[in-house]
């Protein structure tokens, strides 16, 4: 079955209903988003505990709230939502391939905005060697067991390790506890001095170099730590490795978006805006994992853009490449066009009041030491005046650090 | 049709298999398959909770054409009637085959002077079919090959194949034929008689007139419980990684290393998936069990593969195993017939098993005939399609006729691998159905790709339960 729509939105989490939400109530037309879960709501449907900001009374939302805030809200300003509708390809520049239990389809839209979030990658994409027993996780999966499954040993194991060292491994840790699971130690690569856990003990400076056990795991090898060099095992029949995250670009590769080599996400400009005439991408795809209100808050502003393009205005090309340099990881968004935008940017490790500086073609365009330190789990965001003075006929623009 | 994973074994105590096989790797089950063409009692029996569960689920999955065997070995025989059998049951039974050919590409001078030789070699297999590349030719049949390869020999035939469905099509062929299939069911000692053997089991005891030692690893193990030593296996580890479905455009034809001086070399081959393999190492060991990776031979690898391939490093890895080779210090089978004791053994299965299950089978067919098994006349085997896993190959999700008759076709659970609902539950409801989420994603795929089961590890586990062991 063919079909069209105006704008058609993939994933339906913080962002891609923000987006729908923004642009059905700004008179969009016909605006529908595709979601492949059962329901709505993305990440935060799994996230069952606070720290998904307040309602409007001021209590604390907890994720599932918070999902269901968000559905309601795009539904209210008239998005259409379909869940169990996986967008599986791309069958022209602006035309979708769609599988759901109601059968195939080909959606057209006048414009697609792709907001398929973010994951973690797995033991295997680490390269962590050893066996291959059950028991071996990231945060979003275990996360996904406990919901479905409770506290039930045989998912989640009794006795867990901690990979990482982002918030995410507090979530994780917290997801055990909560569950029953006692938690043997968190690992982190990072040399940190202080990373608390609650009571779990922490190895900093430590790696994970083999997991053990047949069927179940056993165990895990970890060096480093504590100042120790030599090998020692844990004894643990789950692990759960959190952080390091990889946008989920498969939709954005296959229609032949380039990604940014920094973030592995989509290239956009300030505005949202991919290679590919009529395309957007916004919130966790373009970078990763930010709080769920940044996420949605790209969805919201991505709308200008989008109604532009409705509007007949034409789809600006190139842009001024914006790369990272020195001790940071990376920055977005990857292209600036000739409507300036904020700068979000992550640093690699640790940077203690460090001047960021930003160059183009050699010549400085600014330089300013920022109070307090960059941490390598929370991005900073640089107002639009940083890039004040771009040349857009120039060469990159280079984002860099200075301790 | 009679599949058992616990508790005793069923039937009379008293009644008498004619021929029992032990092992349901890929060689195993093709022999119990071929066994099930005469009206025989027979039983598969796996110390394992599903079929190949053992080396048969760990290799780099290829359908060789033989053309690089020994000359006048059983194996040089056995692996090219091998292809051409699998070829045709493949065709028949729905096993996804891509014959891609396969480059023996040359990286430097020795390596280049090797190919006429080889290429003599094949046609000593008769493999009158290959043919000498210049690097200009070679660029063109693969634009992604990092600088410096000097020439190729071409070898069309090989081909990538699904060694999980072919497993899983013999035993599922020869259990619908009537071969009783006993899962979890270690043999654990062998009282040889006559006019027959006994088998001890945990779970009960087996007596069969005739026996198969298909135990691949285990194969010299196994023939000491009868009292032989005739080899010993030594396990070769193969370790082997699998790169994202993105990069499997870098790469059309199977590539094969130049075998020299320094060992075989990895080779790079797309899997029927959609995937790009890499691999495997050669490690001789001495413990039958270790299939881990080690961060060496995942360092190794990458190496080689990266001046293979340099693009490739760029993409995301989705899996990482090993497999074990049985060597047994002999550039052949061992397949041995011993008529006193009405028993065979399959031993030293090393690196072709699986193209030349087929041909292994028809071989053992006749071995034991040999060992005085009156088969009695042929019938036709069962009928038998399987779901397809190659990406080659129409997949249910994008099936609007399926889905329209069975809307759980158009739902898809594990999003990476794009399985559908209703793939997983004709696999948990099928005549071998998986003991596990491990025996799960070998028929489904479920759960294998790039996230590794980060989203639909719940989703998946929750229709294990509500179809699987739950259920039955
Ligand atoms: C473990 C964890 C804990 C977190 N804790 C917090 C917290 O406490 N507070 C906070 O503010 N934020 C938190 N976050 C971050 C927050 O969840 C994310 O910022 C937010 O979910 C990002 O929204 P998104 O819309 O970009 O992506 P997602 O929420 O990931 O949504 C993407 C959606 O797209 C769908 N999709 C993908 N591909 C397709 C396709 N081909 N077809 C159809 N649908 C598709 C997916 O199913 C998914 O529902 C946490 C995240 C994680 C992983
Ligand atoms: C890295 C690697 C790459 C390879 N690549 C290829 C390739 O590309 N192409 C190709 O054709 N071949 C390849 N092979 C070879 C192929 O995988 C093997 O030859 C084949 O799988 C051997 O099958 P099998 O049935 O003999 O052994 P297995 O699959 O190991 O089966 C033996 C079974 O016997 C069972 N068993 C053992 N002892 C007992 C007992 N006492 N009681 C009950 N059950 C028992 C075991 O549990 C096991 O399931 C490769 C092998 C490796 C390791």
């Amino acid at each position: 079955m063919n079909r069209t729509v105006d704008v058609l939105v993939v994933g339906a989490g913080p962002a891609g209903l923000a987006a729908a939400g923004r642009l059905a109530a700004l008179g969009a037309g016909r605006v529908e988003v595709l979601e492949r879960e059962p329901a709505a709501g993305g990440v935060p449907r799994h996230c069952a505990r606070p720290g998904f900001g307040a309602d409007a009374r001021g209590r604390p939302l907890d994720g599932p709230a918070y999902a269901r805030r968000s559905v309601r809200a795009a539904l209210r300003a008239g998005a259409t939502v379909r869940t169990g509708v996986s967008a599986t390809g791309w069958a022209g520049p602006l035309t979708l391939d769609v599988t759901a239990p109601t059968g195939l389809e080909r959606v057209r839209a006048r414009a697609v905005v792709l907001a398929t979030g973010a994951r973690e990658r797995p033991r295997s994409a680490r390269l962590v060697p050893g066996s291959r027993p059950a028991g071996v996780m990231t945060t979003g999966e275990l996360q996904r067991l406990v919901l479905r499954f409770g506290a039930r040993p045989e998912p989640i194991g009794r006795r867990a390790v901690v990979v990482g060292g982002d918030p995410v491994a507090r979530n994780a840790v917290r997801t055990l506890r909560a569950a029953g699971v006692e938690v043997v130690a968190v690992v982190t690569e990072r040399a940190a001095r202080r990373v608390v856990f609650g009571s779990v003990p922490v190895l900093t400076g430590a790696v994970v170099t083999e997991l053990l056990g047949r069927g179940r795991l056993t165990g895990v090898t970890v060096r480093g730590g504590d100042g120790r060099t030599n090998r020692h095992t844990l004894r643990c029949d789950t692990v759960v490795f959190t952080g390091d995250w990889i946008p989920d670009h498969e939709l954005a590769r296959a229609g032949g978006l380039p990604l940014a080599p920094g973030t592995r996400g989509p290239a956009t400009d300030g505005a949202f805006r991919t290679a590919v005439p009529g395309v957007f991408a916004v919130g966790n795809l373009l970078r990763g994992v930010e709080p769920a209100v940044v996420a949605a808050a790209e969805g919201r502003a991505a709308a200008a853009a989008v109604l532009d393009l409705l509007a007949g205005h034409p789809w600006p090309d190139g842009g001024v490449p914006v790369r990272a340099a020195g001790p940071l990881r990376w920055v977005t968004p990857g292209l600036l066009g000739p409507v300036a935008a904020p700068l979000l940017v992550r640093s690699e490790r640790r940077l203690v009041r460090p001047v960021l500086t930003v160059t183009q073609d050699g010549a400085p365009l600014r330089r300013e030491r920022v109070s307090g330190s960059l941490v390598p789990w929370r991005s900073v965001r640089l107002a639009q005046s940083w890039t004040d003075g771009v040349d857009l006929g120039g060469g990159p623009v280079v984002v860099a650090a200075e301790e | 049709m009679t599949v058992t994973r616990t508790g005793p074994l069923p039937g009379d105590p008293d009644a008498v298999y004619d021929v029992v096989v032990v092992g349901a790797g890929v060689v195993g089950s093709a022999i119990a398959r071929a066994l099930a063409r005469h009206p025989l009692r027979v039983a598969l029996v796996e110390a394992a909770n599903d079929v190949g569960d053992g080396t048969s689920k760990a290799n780099t999955a290829i359908l060789h054409t033989g053309f690089d065997a020994l000359p006048g070995t059983l194996e040089a025989r056995l692996v090219r009637e091998g292809y051409r059998l699998l070829s045709a049951y493949a065709q028949e039974t729905g096993i996804p085959v891509e014959p891609l050919g396969a480059l023996l590409v040359a990286w430097d001078e020795e390596q280049r002077a090797t190919l006429p030789r080889l290429a003599e070699k094949a046609e000593r297999n008769g493999h009158r079919t290959t043919r000498l590349l210049t690097a200009a030719e070679l660029r063109v049949r693969e634009p992604h090959l990092g600088p410096g390869a000097l020439a190729a020999l071409e070898v069309p035939g090989e081909s990538v194949v699904c060694p999980w469905t072919t497993t899983l099509a013999y035993a599922t062929q020869a259990v619908r034929s009537g071969v009783e299939l006993h899962l979890n069911c270690r043999v654990e000692k062998v009282r040889p008689g006559d006019p027959y053997h006994r088998l001890v089991t945990r779970r009960g005891v087996l007596r069969t007139r005739h026996l198969v030692n298909a135990c691949g690893l285990h194969a010299d193990a196994f023939d000491a419980l009868v009292g032989r030593e005739d080899f010993t296996v030594t396990p070769r580890r193969g370790q082997l990684l699998v790169f994202d479905k993105f990069a499997r455009d870098l790469v059309r034809h199977i590539l094969l290393p130049v075998p020299g001086p320094l060992g075989k070399g990895v080779l790079i081959a797309p899997t029927v998936y959609g995937n790009v393999m890499l691999g495997p190492t050669a490690e001789d060991l001495d413990d039958k069990t270790a299939t881990g990776t080690t961060a060496e031979g995942l360092a190794g690898l990458r190496e080689q593969g990266g001046r293979i391939l340099p693009a490739l490093l760029d993409e995301e890895v989705t899996a990482v195993y090993a497999g074990l080779r049985a060597a047994t210090g002999q550039e052949d089978y061992r397949i041995a017939a011993h008529p006193g004791l009405r028993y065979v053994t399959v031993g030293g299965i090393r690196s072709t098993g699986l193209t030349a299950s087929l041909a292994i089978a028809e071989h053992v067919r006749g071995l034991l005939a040999d060992c005085g098994l009156d088969p009695g006349p042929e019938r036709p085997l069962a009928r038998l399609r399987m779901p397809n896993l190659g990406e080659a190959f129409p997949r249910p999700y994008r099936d609007a006729r399926l889905i329209a008759r069975e809307p759980d076709f158009g739902s898809i659970v594990c999003h990476c691998e794009r399985v559908t609902r209703g793939e997983i539950r004709a696999a948990l409801t099928s005549t071998i159905p998986p003991g596990g989420l491990d025996g799960l994603r070998r028929r489904t795929r479920a759960r294998g790709g790039r996230c590794q089961g980060h989203y639909c590890s719940a989703e998946v586990r929750a229709v294990f339960e509500e179809y699987g062991e739950g259920a039955r």
